[in-house]
């Protein structure tokens, strides 16, 4: 969909940088490039769009070299979002959200009822249609910057660090929702970070950018963490790299355990941890048999050891998986179904050998 | 005062009144044409900027006088030509609002000029719709100064023969009549803030987005 070719940007005092990058970005995926500052992958973002022109080396963007024609057009077929949004003060959320339409040569009507559309995709409400941008909250003018970048139906959307001037907490709702706006859109979308962890959580595919332009590595975010291809990038990714990359292998195949149930009302066993579940079998927390003479007595439902965190087989991955386990009061995690009723016990040491075995097919990739 | 002076010169008064409008807004708008796109060439390329507003310093420090005495000989016009004085107040707009149009263009937030320009619009429409709206705040700013500013020069003209309401002050002074001279700064004075507050409310209602900035709710 895009494909760089051997592509060098190098400014007119002399610094490169990107340096002879050559990647291909696919079509209908999330590819992130990121990097500390100065690696050039905002540079890389804005030759797509041709904001900056490469030195040497071809950009191609639907087959189409995007030295070739006018501009302006090219960028009216490619969407973009900016870092603060970049949303025009001077006019309201709806006439921001209408403007390429209208750029496009659409009518008046028919580009705002278009941006009426895109607001509520979104998830804008129509009252604040004709609000200035400075009158709304930062995560609100990122919703409308994103709007605004999809109002024309563009194959490709390119993304330049839009979150980063909000808070963690608006941040987290802004990247799931693009995750949720992308399963229904498949865009083509070219996101720029320097969070890995942002990086990490919304690419299908990941580009790591070194200082000078040099592209480190390119490849899925599980073999990004699993199999760093140098030092760099093992920095880079940071710690904990192997148990975030529990996260991206499929729990499909662990094997479950049983796990000991009852309701409250019932006697508790002479020993051992028991779980406590309601009518529908949601689990509501542990009781030890072998404490403080509970033994024989009825479970109160005030009375229970909170329960870790739960494994849902049928969405998480290992790192779920172990995370229950190792949460969990009794050492065994809790796994539930879609309605979140018990179906199972999952131990460590199981996710471990899933892992083992992961490792020996190669499934890491 | 001698109150029934007043009617009894109405149209005398009326017409110095129109004139001095006439002299002083004139060049206003002038002056307006001319800043901006020579703000915009400022602000675009340093070197322009190196030239234009020092220039505009200078041409500003000129007394009025001065320049209402030797333009004639520069534009080969009459000495009590109206045209003199609408040249040289329009040159000192230009003076005043070449600084303005140019920081209020730099003003612009650069990430707003970059999102234009990614969203396709070519750089005339980008000034148009994106540039120059968001500079109209600063540029009414130094309108109103322009403004008055040229109201109260006007006057002066008067000491060259063609200076509005500048008349009642020389002719009064000559006759020793205040009521005259008296008339002539109440009204310079009136139609001073009635202009600066036209400009005002013009302002308000070009950017209604600026006054609700940071008024969220």
């Amino acid at each position: 969909m895009i494909e760089f070719r051997e592509v060098t940007k190098r400014f007119p005092d002399g610094t490169v940088a990107v340096d002879a990058l050559s990647l291909d970005v696919e079509a209908g995926r999330i590819t992130v490039f990121v990097g500390p500052s100065g690696c050039g992958k905002t540079t890389s973002l804005r030759m797509i769009n041709r904001m900056v022109e490469p030195t040497a080396g071809t950009i191609l963007v639907g087959g189409r070299d995007v030295m070739d024609g006018d501009p302006a057009q090219l960028r009216r077929g490619i969407g973009y979002v900016i870092q603060q949004a970049g949303l025009f003060p001077h006019r309201t959320v709806l006439d921001n959200v209408a403007c390429v339409p209208l750029l496009l040569g659409w009518s008046r009507k028919r580009a705002r009822a278009r941006a009426g559309e895109l607001m509520e995709l979104v998830g804008l409400v129509p009252e604040t249609a004709g609000r200035y941008p400075a009158q709304l909250p930062g995560g609100q003018q990122q919703r409308v910057g994103v709007a605004r970048a999809l109002a024309a139906d563009p194959p490709v959307l390119l993304m330049d660090e839009p979150f980063s001037a909000v808070d963690p907490v608006v941040r987290q709702s802004l990247q799931d929702e693009l995750l949720r706006l992308q399963s229904e859109l498949d865009k083509t979308i070219v996101f720029v970070t320097h969070d890995i962890d942002e990086a990490l959580k919304l690419g299908d595919r990941i580009a790591v950018f070194r200082v000078g332009g040099v592209l480190a590595q390119y490849d899925r975010p599980g073999v990004l963490l699993a199999r760093p291809a140098d030092d760099f990038v093992d920095g880079f990714v940071g710690r904990d790299r192997g148990y975030r990359g529990l996260g991206f292998l499929s729990a499909d195949g662990l094997p479950l355990g049983e796990l000991r149930t009852m309701t409250v009302g019932e006697s508790v066993p002479e020993r051992g941890w028991t779980l406590v579940v309601d009518a529908d079998r949601r689990p509501l927390g542990w009781v030890d048999g072998g404490r403080n003479g509970a033994s024989a007595t009825a479970v109160r439902a005030d009375g229970l050891v909170p329960g870790g965190s739960l494994y849902d087989t049928g969405a998480d991955s290992l790192r779920g998986a172990l995370d229950a386990a190792l949460s969990s009061p009794s050492g065994l995690g809790v796994a539930v179904d879609g309605t979140g009723a018990v179906v199972g016990s999952v131990s460590a040491d199981d996710v471990l050998t899933r892992l083992a075995a992961a490792r020996a097919d190669g499934a890491a990739a | 005062m001698v109150w029934d002076w007043i009617p009894r010169n109405r149209e005398l008064i009326l017409g110095l009144l129109a004139e001095h409008l006439v002299l002083s807004l004139l060049p206003v708008l002038a002056g307006l044409v001319l800043a901006v796109p020579l703000g915009w060439l400022a602000n675009r390329s340093p070197a322009a900027r190196a030239v234009l507003i020092p220039t505009a310093g200078v041409l500003y420090t000129i007394p009025s006088l001065v320049l209402f005495v030797v333009l004639p000989g520069i534009l080969g016009t009459q000495i009590l030509d109206p045209v003199n004085v609408v040249v040289a107040l329009t040159v000192y707009t230009v003076a005043l609002l070449v600084r303005s149009v140019a920081d209020a263009l730099a003003a612009v937030p650069s990430m707003v000029v970059a999102a234009a320009t990614a969203m396709g619009f070519r750089p005339a429409r980008r000034f148009v719709a994106v540039e120059f709206p968001l500079a109209v705040p600063v540029l009414i700013a130094g309108l109103r100064v322009a403004a008055v500013s040229n109201i109260s020069l006007v006057s002066v003209g008067a000491l060259i023969g063609v200076g509005g309401l500048g008349f009642l002050f020389t002719d009064g002074y000559q006759k020793d009549f205040p009521t005259e001279i008296i008339t002539g700064i109440v009204l310079s004075m009136l139609i001073a803030l009635l202009t600066d507050a036209l400009l005002l409310t013009l302002g308000r209602v070009l950017t209604p987005w600026h006054r609700l900035a940071g008024s969220r709710g």
